[in-house]
């Protein structure tokens, strides 16, 4: 147990070294530290929302859900596609309904036929949802570049013009995207602990069989994860989109919510936002100071490699349960 | 069919040396202590019994004896070479091998592989040679192959031996498992259970397994075990665990009329 | 009547390990080899070489690849594009900064170079496991995507970030023309699929299974989980390796990293998944379901006189993968190879229906 919490700590002592490497070394001042840093916290928030419907549905199904960046871009594609159709507040319900559809469509037809299956058979189900949410959400939506507008002010403010010379550059629309995914946080956290359905979410967690002979409803309990996993991934797709438009490379940006869940943990919810953070915030500061002396593109793949490194010291994550084999 | 020669002269059922030892043996997990400084020894060619209440920490002591778990405190000697913790694969290579609780089968293979398996320390030939199974590796499968049909044989097994182990009954997974500790050939045998779910018939077969091992190859056989009578019957000398700490060691007549293992299966007025 | 094994009698151990110990199987792969060999070459088109032949054995090598890393010992890998892509880029460099070198050994040598980097991402799976080691191998494959595109080394500087085989000088003749193509492969794809399956009978592949079926347990026993894990890892990228290769010098030609990226990693994992975890012909069965799946497709409006596009074709085609995913898992997990040995026991029965 020791050894592992001083693994922990050596791994966020060079962490944090690594990050204020680039003001030690004179590449950078404090302002523009500054500013990238928030950046990356941002992007960090965008990828914890998306991480946190993944986890939503390990906590109560243990189900590993490959098909949640194609959730947010179908819930994306959807919201922008009926916006052309309907005022916002309407798209807004009938894309709701949609992802529960969607929810009670894969349980009935994915998740009860395998109920008994290892946890590995359920991945890779749930990569074939992937790809069938994939092509249907092209054929029914259309394949082109979409923008979603949902009044998110655009433009950038400065901030701190007093403290700091010409002041800190931040993004308008990534800060009310922090705040919208708090609000989100804070508002599954109370659902968890408060709510009668919350507990019976847990109990299904832990153990399915143990929740079933209580008489827990397994199967509405799943709807209602997926549903919720659903609602999430209609935030993300809404913020996400409304910051990079609506299309294909949505998808490719929400695999990035893996190594976000490894970091945090699988089972835990603050993990996934303290893994969003650690990852955006690695990814930003790498990119931008790594980056010149690697030929670019390191953010390609610096999540996936922080996150097998992590792993070696810490194979359960920061908030995860810790494995203990019995015989 | 011999698994083993013996030495010339030698009565394989009399107790000899100590071959096994653990000295103050303490083993936590979290806050949960599963044994209090356990303290006892195990005579080469004896079948030793470790009894007592569920949850008094009998299979965490198999485990700590081969390797599965670290114990924080005490010692483990094995032929005389003595150690803070075994693992896993030095307690098979020196020769250790076990069956377990809940079987742990390798339930995608079939029984013949299960067996064979078992054998693995034995079989040396490289990647290479087996890729090609000409000359030494095709000879070393077969010679084997050979050995695990006298195990087959010997636990009456034979008709089931290309069947799938998952797909089997429970009381012939038992043998399998059995057999898969009987191919390393071992020097001490641990038996977790081993009459577990088995009827009347089954247990009269698997203490004839038993004794059929302990007899003809001298293997000493450490169990743990529930049926009080199959204990009494089958082992040299017992000890007795409860809540993690031993409370009896000595032979089965003399267990028996401990009073402190009478309250321990009891229960006692606190 | 005809597959039944009466008066076929085993007398030693040898004969009933053998690969195929029913007298009617021997008689019917002696036959299908001797077709595949003798026959194919005189009967079939030239697109047929080109689109379904070639890549089906090519992937179907890939395949078995995968398998035994997935299948047989149970460490799920996302990261397979990337190590045929090591195979390639590696056979490239060989080819032609050691113009020398006979096309066979660079194969081999290319296998190798791809061992190396997979038995180095292997690594981590002695810590790591299930879902967590499947994120570290896309861990494996983004990177090594970013250094086949970046580093110019790899690409010998070319400008366009693509590049293209050198002829392929086999014993002083060039192998061109999809025939000859489509003999090289076979060959190659024959002898290793051999090999493949012989590891799995063996020792090795037995000491993968047990750790895929219990890895404690299979500590116990004496099998250290260290080699069992490596070797699986590398085992497995050598053969990759070797299919990346010959994608990119045989069925490609010229190609970018591109065409080994991600889409390819998973592609590969339902050819497993399909075809059957654990079984050397389910990669064949696997695969060759994943190549024809779109060009059946293709046929199938245009057969039907109902006009659809392309882009259409392949969102199609993404449905039916994803639902033939999971159907697969819901009705026959263990894929088309069990549906193959349901079949072949039916056989042995038949006329009686049981």
């Amino acid at each position: 147990m020791n050894a592992s919490r001083r693994n922990l700590a050596a791994f966020f002592a060079l962490l944090a070294v690594g990050a204020v490497m680039p003001m030690l070394l004179g590449q950078a001042r404090f302002p523009q530290w500054l500013e990238i840093v928030l950046g990356g916290l941002m992007s960090g928030v965008l990828y914890s929302l998306v991480a946190l419907g993944l986890v939503l549905i390990f906590k109560a199904s243990g189900v590993f859900n490959f098909a949640q960046g194609a959730m947010v871009l179908f819930a994306a594609l959807s919201l922008v596609r009926l916006m052309e159709k309907m005022p916002f507040a309407v798209a807004l319900a009938a894309t709701l309904a949609i992802m529960v559809a969607l929810a009670w469509l894969v349980e009935r037809l994915v998740l009860r036929p395998l109920v008994n299956q290892e946890g590995i058979v359920l991945f890779m189900a749930t990569l074939g949802v992937a790809y069938f949410l994939d092509g249907f959400g092209q054929i029914v939506w259309g394949n082109d570049v979409y923008t979603l507008d949902v009044g998110m002010p655009k433009e950038p403010k400065i901030i701190l013009e007093k403290t700091f010379e010409g002041g800190i550059l931040v993004n308008t629309e990534d800060l009310i995207a922090a705040l919208i995914a708090a609000l989100l946080v804070a508002a599954l956290a109370l659902f968890f602990q408060k709510t009668s359905t919350g507990r019976a979410l847990r109990a299904v967690a832990d153990d399915h069989q143990a929740a079933q002979s209580v008489g827990i409803p397994l199967n509405r309990i799943w709807v209602i994860v997926w549903s919720v996993a659903g609602l999430v991934a209609l935030v993300a797709g809404v913020v996400w989109g409304s910051k990079l438009g609506v299309q294909f490379s949505l998808q490719q940006v929400a695999l990035k919510a893996l190594p976000v869940v490894i970091l945090g943990g699988f089972t835990s919810i603050p993990g996934a936002i303290v893994g969003g953070l650690l990852i955006g915030l690695g990814e930003k500061l790498s990119e931008v100071y790594l980056g010149p002396s690697f030929g670019g593109g390191i953010e390609n793949w610096f999540a996936y490699v922080l996150a097998l490194v992590f792993l070696l010291f810490r194979p359960e994550g920061l908030f995860g349960e810790k494995h203990i084999d019995r015989v | 069919m011999n698994l083993r020669e013996l030495e010339p002269g030698q009565v394989a059922r009399k107790p000899g040396d100590v071959i096994l030892s653990l000295d103050g043996i303490s083993l936590a997990f979290g806050g949960v202590k599963a044994l209090s400084d356990v303290s006892f020894d195990v005579r080469e060619h004896e079948i030793r019994a470790i009894i007592g209440p569920n949850g008094a920490g009998k299979s965490s002591l198999l485990n700590v004896i081969n390797g599965v778990y670290r114990p924080q405190q005490g010692r483990i000697t094995f032929r005389g070479e003595a150690r803070a913790a075994m693992e896993p694969h030095r307690a098979a290579a020196m020769g250790i091998a076990r069956t377990f609780q809940s079987l742990a089968l390798f339930k995608g293979m079939s029984v013949l592989d299960n067996i064979l398996a078992g054998r693995n320390l034995m079989m040396k030939s490289n990647l290479f040679l087996q890729a090609l199974r000409i000359g030494p590796a095709l000879a070393e499968e077969v010679r084997h192959r050979r050995r695990v049909e006298d195990i087959i044989d010997f636990l009456e097994i034979q008709h089931v031996r290309k069947s799938v182990v998952g797909r089997l009954p429970y009381g012939l997974q038992k043998r399998v498992d059995l057999g898969r500790a009987l191919a390393a050939e071992p020097r001490v045998l641990l038996l977790d259970e081993p009459m577990a779910g088995m009827n009347i018939e089954e247990k009269q077969d698997m203490s004839r397994f038993i004794l059929d091992v302990n007899d003809e190859f001298g293997t000493t056989i450490v169990l743990i075990e529930h049926d009080m009578g199959v204990v009494m019957d089958l082992s040299d000398r017992v000890v007795v665990l409860d809540y993690g700490k031993k409370i009896a060691d000595g032979t089965p007549d003399e267990v028996r009329a401990s009073q402190a293992v009478i309250d321990a299966y009891l229960g006692v007025k606190h | 009547m005809i597959y039944r094994e009466t008066g076929q009698f085993k007398t030693t151990y040898a004969s009933d390990q053998q690969l195929f110990p029913i007298l009617q199987d021997r008689i019917f792969v002696v036959a299908f080899l001797a077709f595949a060999f003798g026959a194919v070459p005189f009967i079939a088109t030239d697109y047929l070489f080109r689109a379904i032949l070639t890549p089906f054995l090519i992937l179907s090598l890939a395949a078995i690849g995968l398998n035994i890393l997935v299948g047989y010992c149970g460490q799920l890998s996302l990261g397979t594009g990337g190590f045929m892509a090591v195979g390639a880029y590696a056979a490239y460099n060989l080819a032609i900064r050691l113009p020398s070198l006979n096309l066979l050994v660079v194969f081999v040598l290319a296998g190798l170079c791809s061992t190396a980097v997979g038995a180095l991402f292997g690594i981590p799976s002695l810590r790591i496991k299930g879902f967590y080691l499947a994120v570290t191998t896309l861990a494996a494959q983004f990177f090594l995507d970013w250094a086949f595109a970046r580093v110019g080394w790899f690409t010998n500087y070319s400008s366009s970030g693509s590049v293209s085989a050198p002829p392929l000088l086999f014993f002083g003749h060039v192998i061109e023309g999809p025939v000859e193509k489509y003999l090289f492969v076979l060959s190659i794809v024959c002898v290793l699929a051999l090999a493949a399956k012989n590891l799995t009978r063996g020792a090795i592949g037995r000491s993968w299974m047990a750790m895929r079926d219990m890895d404690v347990a299979a500590e116990v026993i004496g099998i250290r989980p260290l080699y069992a894990k490596l070797t699986a890892f590398a085992v497995s990228s050598f053969f990759v390796g070797i299919a990346g290769a010959l994608w990119a010098f045989i069925y490609l030609g010229a190609w970018e990293p591109l065409a080994f990226d991600v889409n390819r990693s998973f592609e590969l994992l339902f050819m497993v998944i399909i075809g059957g975890l654990g079984s050397i012909v389910g990669s064949f069965l696997g695969a060759a379901f994943i190549v024809i799946l779109p060009l059946a497709l293709n046929q199938f409006p245009t057969a039907l006189g109902i006009p659809i596009s392309t882009a259409t074709i392949s969102e199609i085609e993404l449905m039916v993968f994803g639902a033939l995913i999971v159907f697969f898992l819901i009705a026959e997990p263990r894929g088309l190879a069990r549906l193959c040995a349901i079949g072949k026991e039916k056989l042995r029965l038949w006329p009686f229906p049981h």
